[in-house]
């Protein structure tokens, strides 16, 4: 069994099927961007892309990506260069403690790759799945916005 | 340049680690147990099977407590570990240390207790009577009585001709940061203890620890790391958290690490105070005349900061008005609630909602418009204060930001178009204001000092730390940001130090809106005091006076245009065995306060803010929807605009979940709205464009001009939004939240 984990194929064991995804992300995988903010699916810190799609890591398990390519924020930047949209997040002061952005990030990251030219409307829908508590959002929506010319 | 944070890069790539990323090798974890009760006597505490169970290393108590059993900023009177008796539901009995979080866990219902019930007092009438003590060692449940007293109030409203009597109401509400209170301790090889937590106050944190561990101050290091926001919630409950962790980790001799659930957090973290305020007002041919109020706030279970909370709505309490005849009382008492302290705002977004009604209330009453009525009675240059400070030590600028918000908004116009309950179709329209003058930095509530130290290296580069706390804010970009500019070089080559306690000198809590005016003074003595070492080494070089050096574009040049790199510059220190090294403090300008008439100089300088709130509602869906925030503020000088804007958003936004969304519900004690599922707060498809617009009047009292902004973006929005949602509906609403179940009860 495995999954394609941030690019990488990776092998998983049989006793690990039945763990909650955040906990085998951040725990036997030690990728700490993903972050737990409720543990109830409700809050989106743990969002992460399972074949592109944003998912709430606490809700599943990790038989729900067998066969599957999952991304998190790790695999946003490769060889250390920030993805556009990263920096974009950067360019509009859209981060300021930082908890909610990995979710942030890749629930952006989803919706550009759907949706290159999302109005402000879009785009305030398809993020509504992660909350913020620190930015009222304007800066994060701005930058979401700006980075769209990525992705054409 | 100018949109650079320099903890960016960790943040949106993942990389930052927050307390709960933190794994030390061979590290236990730790979880608190409860009691379920809401007040009770412990009569024991039986922890034999917990202790059996698997994985389990220690089940600790209250008996187990080196030092200090009782901890809190103004009261000890909050016991980390409970042992005699239950206050609130969120009481820690014991710790579990286990190898795992899962052994932990299962081995928190092997805890068990015997209590004796006890009544328990819900509301703060009941509290007021006395008959059930909640701490025996007071003999009354009242926390603290401010005052102010100014004029004759009798002979005030005896002059009176118009009197207005009101009754309003503000909820429990939570900060709802994203991260839950988490901490890492471990014993160093050189006996210290290391902590790692999330938290707003370093220091808070490592004298709590050191007063649990009966060690000395020196003995224990905090470490600042990235904390997934605070709001002010992150000081006694996280160095609580803290606390504990660190005597889990000195008890078992083992890295330990104490992170809590969302559930936990809410159940026992504090609260922002609830309030209940009973107005009375009366003006004299049109101007207001006299004003008496009684504040009561429920302080739960234990004192916290309700003195310094309940404190700042005294001098908050009339508004932004000249009012010559004051009394008012304000009061705080425990009650077996969940205790309430700190959060962005600080007992002004209560009594703002009830103030900047009441003018609106006023206003309509003799038949003028809110603009002209608010011109007529607002605070002015040389104006006196409801707490009899003369404000004309810097510019007082209630004008310029109301013409300001007006103008944006086109208030005037729309103002014309509400709907007071009248509409064609099912959709009404409200247009509202609010405005305050808000005091700056601790004022009267405490000693409030900070320090600053830029180390530069021989290379050029810098290590720069303040002793104030990154709590999201991006206060310590602003730090680089100041230090850049007067340096004249690159952010790049300064590098901000992670501090810990035990690098730089306690500089207080990172509170009240102070970190970028505390810091940015103690920084500025910094740069003056290393412009001094290094212009006296350089000055021979350039053939010039010692003070004729400038610092600009990476050179330092003299009048006659000679001049030498930075480098060149730190090399030359170098070859000289000088130091280019300073140490920065700043002490906040003098205040004053007497606490029998409640006056004084309360704050050294004020904030001036006014915002203004559109809003529609659709009678037939039932939905309120807000459809443009205009938010006007004097902040005195912007040092990092993208920064600036950020607090704004982040504070209205937090305003308007507090105005029309956040409902903590306590049934008997016990909070229901346990996570978010229950407590909501606001996500983007629900908001709306927000405009915000600086006015800078460069302040006088602070070195850097600067003068703070988290906490005026929150404070107005609810009045603002009740006042649209009268010119909606013709209806006043005076309880937060305003639910839309209330807004339509005909
Ligand atoms: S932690 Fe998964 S949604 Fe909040
Ligand atoms: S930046 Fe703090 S929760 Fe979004």
């Amino acid at each position: 069994m495995q999954a394609i984990i941030n690019r990488k194929e990776i092998k998983i064991k049989k006793c690990d099927l039945d763990k909650q995804l955040l906990t085998f992300i951040r725990e036997d995988l030690n990728l700490t961007g993903t972050k737990n903010g409720c543990n109830i699916g409700v809050c989106g810190a743990c969002t992460v892309l399972i074949n592109n799609e944003p998912q709430r890591s606490c809700k599943l398990k990790v038989s729900d990506i067998i066969d599957k390519e999952l991304l998190t924020i790790e695999g946003m930047s490769e060889n250390n260069d920030l993805h556009p949209l990263q920096k974009s997040f950067l360019d509009h002061d859209a981060v300021q403690c930082g908890f909610c952005t990995p979710g942030m990030v890749l629930t952006a990251h989803a919706l550009l790759l759907k949706n290159n030219n999302p109005t402000e409307a879009e785009v305030r829908d398809a993020i509504k799945i992660n909350l913020c508590r620190c930015t009222g959002y304007q800066q994060i929506v701005d930058s979401i916005i700006s980075a769209k010319r990525f992705y054409k | 340049m100018m949109n650079w944070r320099n903890d960016g890069v960790a943040k949106v790539t993942g990389k930052a680690k927050y307390a709960d990323d933190i794994k030390l090798f061979d590290m236990l974890h730790c979880v608190p147990v409860y009691s379920n009760q809401i007040h009770a006597e412990i009569v024991e505490i039986n922890t034999d099977s917990a202790q059996k169970s698997s994985g389990v290393v220690k089940v600790i108590t209250a008996k187990d407590i080196p030092g200090v059993k009782k901890f809190g900023q103004i009261r000890k009177d909050y016991a980390l570990l409970a042992d005699d008796k239950i206050r609130y539901e969120g009481d820690v009995i014991a710790l579990i240390v286990a190898d795992t979080l899962e052994n932990a866990l299962q081995a928190v219902a092997k805890v068990s207790a015997k209590y004796k019930k006890l009544p328990s007092v819900l509301t703060t009438e009941e509290a007021s009577k006395d008959k059930i003590l909640i701490h025996d060692v007071y003999d009354s449940n009242l926390i603290n009585h401010h005052k102010v007293r100014k004029g004759d109030i009798v002979k005030g409203f005896a002059e009176c001709d118009i009197i207005l009597e009101d009754f309003y109401e503000t909820n429990f509400v939570e900060h709802g940061y994203l991260e839950p209170e988490s901490a890492v301790c471990q014993v160093r090889d050189d006996g210290v203890i290391e902590v790692y937590g999330s938290m707003q106050h370093p220091f808070s944190s490592r004298r709590f620890t050191a007063a649990l561990l009966g060690k000395k101050l020196s003995e224990i290091e905090v470490i600042t790391i990235p904390m997934g926001g605070g709001f002010g919630g992150k000081d006694d409950t996280a160095a609580i958290v803290c606390a504990r962790t660190a005597l889990a980790a000195w008890l078992c001799n083992k890295p330990v690490k104490m992170t809590y659930t969302r559930e936990w957090s809410i159940k026992e973290s504090y609260k922002r105070h609830p309030y209940k305020m009973n107005y009375k007002i009366g003006l004299k041919k049109g101007k207001i005349h006299a004003l008496e109020a009684n504040i009561v706030a429920d302080g739960g279970a234990y004192t916290s900061v309700s003195p310094w909370v309940t404190w700042r709505s005294t001098v908050q309490c009339g508004g932004p008005y000249i009012i010559p005849h004051v009394y008012t009382d304000v009061k705080a008492f425990y009650t077996n609630n969940v205790y309430t302290g700190a959060f962005r705002g600080f007992g002004s977004p209560q009594v703002n909602f009830a103030i900047e009604q009441i003018v609106e209330v006023l206003a309509e009453k003799i038949g003028l418009d809110p603009i002209t009525f608010r011109k007529n009675n607002m605070l002015r240059q040389d104006s006196i204060t409801v707490s009899q400070q003369k404000l004309d030590n810097h510019i007082v600028s209630l004008d310029q930001v109301l013409d300001k918000v007006i103008k944006e908004s086109n208030y005037s116009d729309k103002l014309t178009k509400c709907s007071y309950g009248k509409s064609d179709d099912s959709k009404l329209y409200g247009i509202g204001l609010a405005m305050s003058y808000r005091g700056c930095s601790l004022g009267a509530e405490g000693k409030d000092f900070t320090s600053a130290i830029i180390n530069v290296q021989f290379d050029g580069s810098i290590l720069l730390e303040v002793s104030i706390h990154e709590n999201g804010q991006g206060s310590e970009t602003a730090m680089i940001n100041i230090l850049a500019k007067e340096l004249g070089l690159p952010f790049s080559k300064i590098r901000y130090r992670r501090s810990s306690t035990s690098s730089i000198p306690d500089g207080g809590t990172t509170v009240a809106s102070r970190g970028t005016l505390m810091g940015g003074g103690a920084l500025m003595d910094a740069i003056a005091k290393l412009k001094l070492i290094i212009n006296k080494v350089i000055a021979p070089k350039l053939s010039c006076k010692p003070n004729e050096i400038i610092y600009q574009n990476n050179l330092l040049i003299s009048p006659s245009e000679k001049s030498v790199t930075w480098e060149e510059a730190m090399s030359i220190m170098y070859q000289n065995c000088t130091y280019p090294y300073a140490f920065g403090s700043f002490e906040a300008p003098p205040v004053t306060w007497d606490e029998e008439c409640g006056a004084g100089k309360a704050y050294f300088t004020y904030v001036y803010s006014a915002q203004v709130a559109e809003i529609e509602i659709d009678m037939k869906t039932k939905k309120l929807k807000v459809l443009d925030i205009y938010a006007v503020h004097d902040i005195g000088k912007a040092i990092n605009k993208g920064l600036l804007s950020g607090q704004i958003y982040g504070g209205v936004v937090q305003g308007l979940g507090m105005a029309l969304k956040e409902n903590l519900i306590i049934e008997d004690g016990h909070i229901v709205t346990d996570n978010f599922h229950k407590y909501r707060i606001y996500r983007a498809n629900e908001l709306p464009r927000i405009h915000d617009f600086v006015i800078e009047n460069p302040d006088p009292n602070t070195p850097s001009g600067a003068k703070g902004i988290g906490e005026p973006a929150l404070e107005i929005i609810s009045p603002a939004i009740a006042n649209a949602i009268y010119r909606a509906t013709g209806r006043r609403m005076k309880k937060l939240p305003m639910l839309m179940e209330d807004i339509c009860k005909q």
